[in-house]
């Protein structure tokens, strides 16, 4: 049976991994390839490397970083921030990456996402949505990367699900905002209402403080893989020991 | 001993090359009639559309090379992912394709008996593998080894001795295979750690000693 996903995330800024909380006061937690290679041997079982500060900036990742990623892990990994056009994505792709991950260029140009779906496939393309409650409604944001240029979007965040999909999005990453870093565990009800609406892997990211944290966002919300940042950057969970719980807890993971 | 990584224009082959120069293998990626013709093994990878691997395979004039220089003459070739079903008869991925004709059988979408979770298609992420041939591919890895997919389509061979390995998503399918000196894995060794080093390895041991 397919094993649901343990995926670490490292948020890169000027080629270091940082982390901040609720997408601010950002500190250093090391450096990109030794994290990586870490994180491969203790059993994650894919990475997600966003450049934060790429989309507001009007930068995108170096795919020099890339390649270099690519040589030392095997495991497949994600490259997200800034990707605007398939020459930015393509040469990700080539430099060693398996998907990518487009966040504020897909709402600002929705069909980026036909585009890269129809030339590299749908497997390798995903879609990361930044979404919070406003005014009743699970919203949108995007430039979540930099507080100063954050905004709401008018799309209702499980319209967007349904919209990226029908449009070949292969794999949704929803990051639930209010619960980011804060480590008190997954929006579960959030969660729940996106896997309703996404026909596609779900990975939840947001809010991992504690291993039943993990346990209840795949019972509950039934994602496929569980996303997080701080607990694994800071040994407060550690990776081999809560893949072995979550089994003995009968939660499907590749031990 | 020299390895020729295929090079049609499908998808990535920069994991597959740094697994196998990890693994101590001299390798080359190309499209050279000549440079395939001299390595001692040759690797098919590949990712995205059958109809469309065929077609640039057959642009390059590198169907006959495989099927009748290589595959014929039982030289080592490894096909992974969509290099895997190339090497069927034809395929039904957006209407009906020939196929390399290497080992006989099918390609078909992968049908779990519904779309709702857990058996979501595309299948992506690491499932659990159950060896039929423990003597090749699989050879001293432990019973049940997770390994990385990203598909939608899978093999049917005709001759149920040419399965190697078997997995589950909704449905059991092949995705090993091995049919004389032709191996295949519908997984992505080169992206599945330990286990895919270790596999990668067997075929490295098994080329070297054709």
């Amino acid at each position: 049976m397919l094993a649901r996903r343990i995926i670490p995330c490292l948020d890169v800024r000027d080629g270091r991994v940082v982390k901040g909380v609720k997408f601010q006061n950002h500190e250093d937690v090391g450096g990109i390839e030794e994290l990586a290679r870490r994180y491969a041997q203790e059993g994650a079982d894919e990475l997600v490397f966003y450049d934060i500060s790429a989309s507001p900036s009007g930068r995108t990742v170096e795919p020099e970083w890339v390649g270099r990623v690519a040589r030392q892990i095997d495991i497949p990994f994600c490259v997200a921030g800034g990707i605007r056009s398939l020459e930015h994505a393509r040469a990700r792709l080539f430099g060693g990456a398996d998907k990518i991950s487009i966040n504020t260029p897909a709402l600002e140009h929705p069909d980026l996402i036909d585009a890269l779906a129809t030339e590299f496939g749908s497997q390798c393309v995903v879609v990361g949505i930044d979404s919070r409650v406003i005014d009743g409604d699970w919203r949108c944001h995007k430039n979540t990367g930099d507080p100063s240029k954050t905004s709401t979007e008018h799309r209702k965040t499980l319209d967007w699900i349904r919209e990226v999909v029908d449009r070949g999005a292969g794999e949704i990453v929803l990051n639930c905002m209010d619960q980011d870093g804060v480590r008190e565990g997954y929006d579960i009800d959030q969660l729940a209402a996106a896997r309703e609406a996404c026909s596609v892997p779900l990975i939840a990211s947001g809010g991992a403080g504690a291993r039943e944290h993990f346990r209840d966002v795949f019972e509950q919300a039934n994602v496929d893989g569980a996303l997080a940042a701080s607990v694994f950057h800071k040994a407060v969970i550690a990776i081999p020991e809560l893949k072995s719980w979550l089994s003995s807890e009968g939660v499907e993971m590749r031990v | 001993m020299t390895i020729a990584i295929i090079d049609y224009g499908m998808g990535n082959l920069t994991s597959v090359r740094n697994a196998l120069k990890h693994l101590g293998a001299d390798v080359v990626v190309s499209h050279d009639p000549g440079v395939l013709r001299a390595a001692k093994g040759v690797v098919l990878p590949g990712v995205g559309a059958f109809g469309e691997g065929m077609a640039h395979l057959h642009e390059l004039g590198l169907a006959s090379i495989i099927k009748d220089e290589i595959a014929a003459q039982n030289r080592p070739l490894l096909g992974i992912c969509l290099g895997m079903q190339l090497l069927l008869d034809d395929s039904t991925e957006h209407g009906q394709h020939k196929g390399l004709g290497v080992i006989p059988g099918q390609v078909r979408r992968l049908a779990p008996p519904s779309n709702d979770p857990p058996y979501r298609v595309p299948h992506v992420g690491w499932n659990h593998v159950a060896a039929s041939k423990t003597d090749g591919l699989f050879k001293g890895l432990p019973e049940n080894e997770a390994f990385y997919f990203v598909h939608s389509f899978v093999c049917e061979p005709e001759r149920p001795e040419d399965a190697a390995g078997w997995s589950e998503h909704g449905e059991r399918f092949v995705c090993a295979l091995e049919h004389g000196s032709v191996w295949a894995a519908q997984f992505h060794p080169e992206k599945s750690h330990k286990a895919g080093l270790a596999l990668l390895n067997n075929w490295l041991e098994f080329a070297s000693s054709c």
